[in-house]
């Protein structure tokens, strides 16, 4: 009656699970292909909307004297990897709204797989999938725009974009959390917080023209390392050794938020468990 | 060694400022292996509150549960292994496919697609699920069939602790016998011990070989049948396990089901 399944080794069991979040996102994905679609298409529409502010800059009076290429490709940059990055940390917080949406949350939460497994299948999947949406973007501005990468290290960005995501999937389950401790509140306040990071983290500017309280605030946000780090690699060829204010504070953030979001989202859990507020009806 | 020992278990909840709920008072119960024991009880008695207390979705305030001598609240991931569910909702992916929620569901256990897609095919076979079906979203099955889903699920798990809550409620007459078929089924050829939560008398009758009868958090009885109803006998006459629940709740099985809506 108790085949091979009980006899397997824990982790095996875990990453068996951590594939099986991974594979219903997929499945998820494919049966919603329409919205797939139109958000890809708005994701797309935005970055090249924003990309041409770059050059309609060049057409107002005293804009003569911008480099245009540049701040095109610095526009771009933000419109990317902030699409990117904003996706990873909506997927994560959504996690819990999303089961109980559908009305499966009893049954993941009664699963054997850890919550680490559940959260980070999530993550994983959200990266995958950014990296596929936000490359094709990428591929069809590139058609559009003469971009400046003549001298882009294309090998630190995506070194820092790797480390960045880690920091961002446990920013997201510290927020995560919050949809469920209170299902409605809980999920607007992980939206604010998303519009907060956007607004701070100079995702179209450059942080310093901030007033100085969200410059502030800017520096505990893992986006804005992010964009510092790939923005210097991407347009002036940083190399490696050269992004180490950018690359340290995110894998400090990496190593804080990420078991920081799994102890906090195991407090959250076991008082939903002990107030009943996992889920209410039947 | 018992699958189920719940002891003095206590469960409260908040409903608003000042107004608290017992929802389990101080019960106490045991399922033997390969027991099959029902409860009946009218909405609002807790059957639900208890079916999550051995799941693992409710901490309890008091009291202790054992699952196969495993305290669920100390290690709720020793135990979660070893059990499954089905609830009155079929709660799947709506826009995903029978089988799609079948793999998904049997990988959060550690079973791989491969030893999966075996079993799934067998079990739908023998419940009379046409396979094809197991392709087409789930939300274009009728509520019998995405029940008889919900079986295949928890049985793909093999779980040794089965916890059935109102499986057949709101189901059309027929639907509700080819599920209850099926619960025989499993009773007969798998080593499962059972908890099932219903209204339905008959069914209780049929397929427990204990029936507990739950009022406001607590079990009132808890015997075969057969005993029920002679504890429960008026003027000289066996009552029916219908009659065993007014007399003991004080609720006709009407009126429990119909405040459920
Ligand atoms: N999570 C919760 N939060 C607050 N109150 C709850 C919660 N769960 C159950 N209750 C309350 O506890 C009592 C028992 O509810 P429960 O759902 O266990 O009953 P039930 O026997 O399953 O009823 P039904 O037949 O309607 O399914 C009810 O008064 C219910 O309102
Ligand atoms: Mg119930």
């Amino acid at each position: 009656m108790q085949p091979a399944l009980s006899r397997r080794p824990r982790w095996m069991t875990e990453l068996i699970a951590v594939w099986g979040y991974v594979q219903r996102n997929y499945y998820l994905t494919r049966r919603y292909w329409m919205w797939e679609l139109v958000w890809l298409v708005y994701t797309l529409m935005n970055a090249l909307a924003i990309t041409f502010i770059g050059a309609g800059v060049e057409t107002l009076e005293g804009g003569g004297g911008i480099d245009t290429a540049r701040l095109m490709t610095f526009l771009l940059i933000g419109a990317l990897i902030w699409s990117y990055l904003s996706m990873i940390f909506d997927v994560i917080s959504e996690t819990v709204s999303w089961e109980r949406w559908e009305g499966t949350m009893e049954y993941t939460f009664m699963s054997p797989a850890s919550r680490a497994t559940h959260l980070l299948g999530m993550g994983v999947y959200a990266i995958v999938y950014g990296i596929l949406r936000t490359a094709v973007v990428l591929g069809v501005a590139m058609l559009f725009f003469d971009l400046e990468l003549s001298n882009a290290n294309y090998l630190s960005a995506l070194v820092v974009l790797a480390i960045c995501s880690v920091s961002l999937v446990g920013f997201g389950i510290v927020a995560a959390v919050m949809p469920l401790l209170s299902p409605e509140k809980g999920q607007q306040v992980t939206y604010i917080i998303s519009a907060i990071l956007l607004l701070i983290s100079g995702v179209y500017y450059d942080v310093s023209v901030l007033p100085g309280w969200m410059q502030w605030m800017a520096q505990f946000s893992p986006v804005t390392y992010a964009l510092d780090g790939i923005r210097s690699a991407l347009l002036d060829g940083a190399p490696l050794g050269s992004l180490r204010d950018a690359i340290w504070p995110l894998l400090l953030m990496g190593a804080v938020f990420v078991p920081l979001g799994l102890w906090v989202f195991h407090l959250g859990e076991r008082y939903a468990k002990r107030t009943g507020k996992l889920k209410r009806s039947g | 060694m018992n699958a189920l020992e719940l002891r003095n278990v206590r469960k409260r909840f908040k409903k608003r400022r000042g107004v608290w709920v017992d929802a389990l008072d101080d019960i106490s119960l045991t399922i033997r292996r390969g027991e099959v024991v029902g409860i009946l009880g009218p909405n609002g008695s807790g059957k639900s509150t208890l079916v999550r207390v051995i799941s693992t979705l409710v901490i309890p305030d008091s009291g202790e549960v054992h699952v196969f001598g495993v305290d669920a609240v100390a290690h709720p991931k020793v135990v979660q292994r070893n059990m499954n569910r089905v609830s009155v909702e079929a709660s799947f992916f709506k826009k995903l496919s029978a089988l799609e929620n079948l793999l998904y569901g049997a990988k959060l256990y550690g079973v791989t697609d491969r030893e999966a897609r075996e079993r799934i095919r067998e079990i739908l076979e023998h419940i009379g699920f046409d396979y094809k079906r197991a392709q087409e979203p789930m939300e274009h099955l009728s509520r019998g069939m995405q029940q008889k889903v919900a079986l295949a699920r928890a049985l793909l798990t093999s779980p040794m602790l089965m916890l059935l809550d109102e499986p057949t409620t709101g189901l059309d007459p027929r639907s509700k016998r080819e599920v209850q078929a099926f619960i025989r089924r499993i009773r007969e050829r798998h080593d499962a011990s059972i908890l099932l939560c219903t209204h339905d008398m008959r069914e209780a009758e049929e397929l427990c070989d204990r029936v507990g009868i739950m009022v406001d958090g607590r079990i009132l009885a808890l015997d075969e049948p057969r005993a029920l109803k002679e504890r429960y006998a008026a003027d000289g006459r066996i009552p029916d396990l219908e009659e065993v629940f007014m007399a003991a709740t004080g609720y006709s099985v009407e009126e429990a089901a119909a405040e459920e809506e």
